[in-house]
């Protein structure tokens, strides 16, 4: 499958990931690729196969509702790049 | 004979009969590590970070008292820097221990302060992908340890670590472990709690112990299995004692060796050694069977699928929000994400970022992640199909010795086809061991790899302490 520049700019706009115009290059070319290899799935009859999303029986997991300790502010936000107050501070959302 | 060049089994002994005590053993391994890691370079901030951490000056005696275990850089330290190797986490000190870290500093394991090397985010099987700079293998400094967790298993190997953790995404505790000549388990999925290890892709990851012998890693087995209430995917079922099924006989078992795994692309020099060791099971009594597993060569495409789309999502949490590095040029803030992200990552991170993005965008779901979840369906099957009537599997671990470092960094579909025998594995969540078993003519360390069926680890252990009490390979050492 052709993999154009375009496409993997848009990707990485999902991604949230600025590329440079040589990345772009390269990822398209290196994507092709790997999507050729990957290709070889569909040579495989998948009718009435059902998904193996989890290799084990998951089920939700839920425990009582009773009041524990959680993380106080101060460790919560040791790593914080920014912050005021008790909050994460970000680049203004809403002008 | 130093006491690093000693296991755990064998400190513990002394350390019981008053020999030695923890101080003389942190200090001899403390000053190894800096004769030889200048070297390897199997640890990384080693100049910068608290040099252990202990919970008290006086815990009480447990299964791991005195005994210094090395943690790869992914598995999460209370307030002790935990990086994914990558520049995006840049100064990162949890607020929080990892389960498995908690459950050591409870049996008394003297836990480093400085980390083992791995490729950044564990995206890698060679090291070459760290921020750090890559991991030397102690038996050819020019090679690659393997990857991704290769500080551990180059830190084991060069008598740097007593003991280590690393985890396994598609092959990142037994490749290493088989290039370093060292064993690597990777538990069942489920087995070992996941809470506090950077999640890689959720489904596939485990922790797991790369150690000297098979004793060891059934000591460090002990202490980190079990079910944790802060994993919903742990399993809540016994854990054994799994010293005890370290019992020198296989007589009556029954080894499978899957015709797929014998095939072109394997290295006969690795193919022979593995020849001799499945002769050296025989005679100890095992039942060896030709097997098929005939999905194997879908293995590799499922995983990097699957893998990549699990990992794209994981990995939106490195935004520059709440922990690591923030780039913010316009005081925009989606410009400050993508800018974030461009220059946290490495080259790895944003192709495996990228290509799982991909497989799980609109169009391309069915296509590509959808029918890789089908496909995984059946590698599993063909494992159910197989233990009805085997109690293991036998394979190579990798089918190639460690390669030369640079050899496969230019091309990423040569580097993911290095995981070619170990993918499948946690792809269908069983456990799997990789022991040394022999040497290629350059002196380069061959791992054979035991498959067993989910929770059957006893039995990994039983094959592999059996394979090991008859032959020497566990005991041949590096020079460095």
């Amino acid at each position: 499958m052709a993999i154009t520049k375009e496409t993997v700019e848009y990707v990485a706009h999902l991604a949230r990931m600025e590329l440079e115009p040589k990345e772009l290059e390269k990822l398209s070319r290196q994507l092709e690729g790997i999507l050729d290899f990957i290709d070889k799935l569909k040579a495989i009859n998948i009718d009435n196969i059902v998904p193996t999303s989890h290799i084990l029986p998951v089920s939700n997991v839920l425990r009582e509702d009773n009041l524990k300790e959680s993380l106080p502010p101060e460790k919560a936000l040791m790593n914080a790049p920014a912050r005021e107050g008790n909050f994460f501070a970000v680049p203004k959302v809403i002008e | 004979m130093e006491l690093y060049n000693l296991t755990a089994h064998e400190l513990l002994g002394k350390i019981k009969n008053k020999e030695v005590s923890p101080e003389e053993i942190f200090l001899a391994l403390k000053k190894r590590i800096k004769e030889v890691d200048c070297k390897v370079r199997a640890y990384v901030r080693a100049d910068k970070s608290e040099e252990r951490i202990r919970e008290s000056k006086n815990p009480k005696t447990g299964l791991l008292e005195g005994i210094p275990v090395s943690i790869k850089d992914n598995i999460c330290t209370d307030n002790c820097n935990t990086e994914c190797c990558s520049r995006i986490l840049e100064g990162f000190k949890p607020p929080y221990d990892a389960t498995v870290i908690k459950k050591l500093k409870e049996a008394g394991a003297v836990i480093l302060g400085f980390k083992t090397n791995m490729d950044e985010f564990a995206f890698g099987s060679s090291t070459e992908n760290s921020f750090f700079g890559s991991t030397r293998n102690p038996w050819d400094l020019e090679r690659v340890p393997g990857g991704s967790s290769g500080g551990s298993a180059a830190a084991v190997a060069a008598n740097e670590a007593i003991l280590a953790l690393g985890s396994d995404t598609g092959g990142s505790i037994r490749q290493p472990a088989s290039f370093c000549g060292v064993v690597g388990l990777k538990p069942t999925y489920g087995r070992v709690s996941r809470y506090g290890l950077i999640a890689f892709a959720s489904s596939l990851d485990q922790i797991g112990p790369i150690t000297k012998d098979v004793r060891d890693n059934a000591l460090l087995m002990n202490c980190i299995s079990g079910y944790d209430p802060m994993d919903s995917t742990s399993v809540d079922t016994n854990v054994p004692d799994y010293t005890q099924a370290l019992v020198n006989d296989i007589k009556g078992i029954k080894i499978g060796i899957p015709e797929e795994y014998f095939v072109a692309g394997l290295d006969p020099e690795v193919r022979s050694v593995l020849e001799e060791s499945i002769h050296k099971l025989k005679a100890l009594g095992a039942d060896f069977k030709e097997i098929s597993l005939p999905h194997t060569e879908y293995a590799v495409p499922v995983y990097y699928i699957i893998a990549t789309a699990e990992a794209s999502s994981n990995l939106a949490r490195f935004d520059g929000v709440q922990y690591g590095l923030r780039v913010d040029k316009t005081r925009n803030l989606i410009d400050m994400y993508k800018n974030t992200r461009a220059e946290g990552f490495g080259e790895e991170a944003k192709r495996r970022i990228i290509l799982g993005t991909f497989a799980l965008s609109h169009g391309y779901y069915d296509a590509y992640y959808l029918r890789a979840l089908k496909v995984r369906t059946l590698i599993k099957q063909d494992f159910d199909a197989a233990f009805k009537e085997l109690d293991c599997i036998l394979t190579p671990t990798s089918p190639t010795p460690a390669f030369k470092i640079g050899e496969k960094t230019a091309d990423p579909l040569k580097m993911y086809l290095s995981d070619i025998y170990t993918i499948s594995v946690n792809l269908a969540g069983i456990p799997a061991i990789s022991v040394p078993c022999g040497f290629t003519k350059k002196g380069l360390p061959v791992g054979l790899q035991i498959l067993a069926r989910p929770f059957a680890e006893e039995m990994l252990f039983r094959v592999a302490h059996t394979y090991e009490q008859n032959t020497c390979w566990h005991k041949m050492e590096p020079k460095i």
